[in-house]
């Protein structure tokens, strides 16, 4: 993993609360084995509104991402992590954001800062002010600077080291073998294992097959 | 001072104590793996020349976007195709246990574990989706990972975790019936907000949660993330280790006796002290509905669509007004006029048996509301076995409704099962985010006693709102 010190590129201001998973990649792009190759996927069917941010000529090539409280709520999806990279953006700053999301941004080194709310409005304000203005982002001093606006950001310290190192988990983890090792040697032999496999006895699944209603059948949508 | 229930399980699977700053390392006593979050992180495995670590606490099974008709046939769609391709390589290579499309243990993870008795009292559980949380359900600590996650549990059984912190949810009352856990969820997340839990692991305690089944309690624990919730936790008592007695996995002779005497260990103690503590009775709670775009824009049945304007936090009325929009809804509309298109039942929220019965118990001898589709989705192939034993397809295929292979479905529409824009769902599910069934899709999400009620009427209502009486019971086949 690259190390992340210090980044500067235009800042994108998101005024939604509550993207969720599903809003960053829709499923239906979820189905690639690898990790890259979702930048089209990111903000999918936001981005066919061609009044969406991203759609903008000044906010195209953004790399700070400024949203609002809740990013990342839903699905563990770390794809939603490779789309918003392979899009280009290396930050993401909101007030509050879902914890598995956060999780999977540091590992892939993905700064998701914590930043007040009052700020995050501020930093909006400049961004639509002055469209295409570049915030800089320091992990280092654990600010964001946009213009003559300076304020701080959250992070855990032990993620800050990781991302300013470059440092990958399983390696470091892999540092405690012993300890694991140990702590197998000791577990209860009650706790299951899948094999060898015990199951019922198999039986036959009968495949279900299209009946009159099958699934896209043009029956009307009803107005409410 | 006495120790949550979350701190136990914690401690017990501490293999080291993180030090100036550093997250503790955590054993991890069950790896679960589907096709979607698995194949990036069976390929780290392999570029660092690295093998898993247990494969013996490892289980694989296609679930997320698997086809839910003709299941023998190649799947249609080719990138699905590759991506359950993938996984069956990836097993075969690494030599993981998995269970594929046509056998009898395959469905959707989360069904699967519980049924196969693998999941149990005092674990910790992962799997690349966030529902995993349901297996919290057994007293076990139970969470959803990201897929670098995946491929460090595959290298080294174990994770690096900062201990969360503790949220206890007193569900006081006796439920009301024609209300269900599924109601219960539904009013916390509605209380608590999306983000309510975020950092917390979640104890679901009081008389009302006691009396539920095992099932219902999975259906709770499954959307502790919807709440924001890194897990939720449910003590285990006498009706969960009737559950897991007799499974496949299941401990038998002394080291049964032994796992109940360790098991009969894991609760709270008197004198903890929870982070936070949220208080819900349930004896007044009426089924409950979404009318939004996240799970906590929800409300009892009863109400009517509400009204941005008079929503004070900038941030939830904006989201209300965008998601009245995308929903097509008017405020004011009572929910119980809004006319549904589909009515998905099944998910690993509500998918089980017990979730089929109580829906086949409401439509039995009743006619579906003209125009509507109604699928059956069970949440595993042994789920579909054992309704079909009970006669139960039966039930479903003659109201009309179409009874399908199992898998996750329409729950997150990765495969065919998919709404079309505009089309209204009233879904056993747990997500209503935007486009999450279907591109321009509306979702609102229901208890199966809702689900089925509504196919009948065609607008959104609970069984007491069916004009002929109580429902009759299933015949047993």
């Amino acid at each position: 993993m690259d190390k992340f010190t210090t980044h500067t590129g235009i800042g994108v201001p998101l005024r939604r609360s509550n993207v969720d998973t599903d809003q960053i990649i829709p499923a239906v792009y979820l189905k690639r084995v690898t990790k890259t190759g979702f930048d089209d996927a990111l903000f999918a069917a936001w981005r066919g509104n061609e009044d969406f941010i991203l759609n903008q000529d000044a906010y195209k090539a953004g790399s700070v991402l400024v949203a609002g409280p809740d990013f990342g709520t839903g699905s563990s999806r770390e794809h939603a992590v490779w789309a918003l990279k392979d899009y280009g953006f290396r930050v993401v700053l909101a007030s509050r954001f879902a914890d598995i999301f956060r999780g999977n941004s540091g590992k892939q080194g993905l700064l998701t800062g914590v930043v007040a709310p009052e700020n995050i409005e501020q930093l909006w304000k400049l961004l639509e002010s002055e469209p295409g203005v570049e915030i800089t982002v320091s992990l280092e001093d654990r600010t964001v600077t946009c213009g003559s606006f300076t304020c701080e950001f959250e992070i855990d310290d032990y993620v800050r080291w990781r991302l300013m190192e470059g440092l990958d988990d399983i390696s470091l983890t892999l540092q405690h073998e012993d300890a694991i090792t140990a702590f197998e040697a000791k577990r209860d032999a009650w706790r299951p294992k899948t094999l060898p496999a015990k199951t019922l006895p198999p039986e036959p699944v009968e495949p279900a097959r299209p009946v009159e209603l099958t699934v896209g059948a043009q029956i009307p949508v009803r107005d409410n | 001072m006495g120790t949550t229930l979350a701190e136990k399980l914690w401690q017990d699977h501490l293999v080291v104590k993180g030090e100036d700053g550093a997250p503790d390392l955590i054993y991890i006593d069950l790896h679960m793996c589907h096709e979607v979050t698995s194949p990036q992180a069976f390929e780290g495995l392999r570029l660092a020349g690295r093998d898993v670590r247990r494969k013996d606490l490892t289980i694989a099974t296609e679930d997320h976007n698997t086809p839910t008709l003709d299941i023998d046939r190649p799947i249609a769609d080719t990138t699905s195709r590759i991506q359950v391709d993938t996984l069956r390589s990836n097993a075969r290579e690494f030599g993981v246990r998995i269970h594929s499309l046509g056998d009898a243990d395959q469905g959707v993870v989360h069904v699967v574990g519980p049924q196969l008795g693998l999941t149990m009292p005092g674990m910790t559980v992962v799997c690349g989706d966030s529902h995993t949380s349901t297996h919290g359900a057994f007293g076990s600590l139970a969470f959803g990972i990201g897929t670098s996650e995946v491929e460090h549990v595959l290298a080294t059984q174990t994770l690096p975790l900062k201990p969360f912190k503790t949220m206890a949810i007193n569900v006081n009352g006796e439920l009301p019936e024609g209300s269900t856990a599924k109601d219960i969820i539904l009013a916390i997340i509605a209380k608590i907000g999306t983000g309510g839990g975020q950092g917390y692991v979640l104890e679901y305690r009081g008389e009302a949660i006691r009396k539920l089944s095992m099932e219902a309690r999975m259906t709770i624990c499954n959307m502790s993330i919807e709440a924001g919730a890194r897990a939720g936790l449910i003590a285990p008592d006498a009706t969960t280790f009737e559950y897991v007695k007799g499974r496949p996995h299941a401990p038998e002779g002394a080291e049964w006796d032994a796992a109940v005497e360790y098991w009969s260990t894991l609760k709270t103690d008197e004198d903890a002290v929870f982070d936070e503590t949220v208080e819900l009775n349930a004896s007044d709670l009426e089924p409950f509905v979404t009318w939004g775009t996240n799970p906590g824009q929800g409300l009892p049945l009863s109400a009517s669509v509400p009204n941005p304007a008079e929503i004070a936090d900038e941030n939830d009325r904006v989201a209300a007004e965008r998601a009245l929009e995308y929903m097509g809804l008017t405020a004011g509309t009572p929910l119980k006029e809004i006319a549904i298109d589909t009515v998905f039942l099944g998910s690993c929220t509500n998918g089980r048996i017990e979730d089929l019965r109580a829906a086949a118990s409401v439509i039995q001898g009743r006619t579906k509301a003209s125009g509507l589709r109604m699928m059956v989705v069970p949440g595993s192939a042994r789920v579909r076995l054992q309704a079909e034993a009970e006669g139960l397809d039966r039930v479903f295929k003659e109201f009309g409704a179409e009874w399908r292979n199992a898998g996750c479905s329409m729950c997150l529409g990765m495969n065919p099962d998919q709404l079309r824009p505009q089309e209204r769902s009233a879904s056993t599910s747990n997500r209503n985010f935007e486009g999450r069934q279907g591109k321009g899709g509306r979702t609102h999400l229901v208890s199966p006693l809702v689900a089925a009620a509504t196919a009948v009427r065609g607008t959104l209502s609970s069984p007491a709102d069916l004009d002929d009486a109580v429902p009759a019971a299933v015949d047993a086949a």
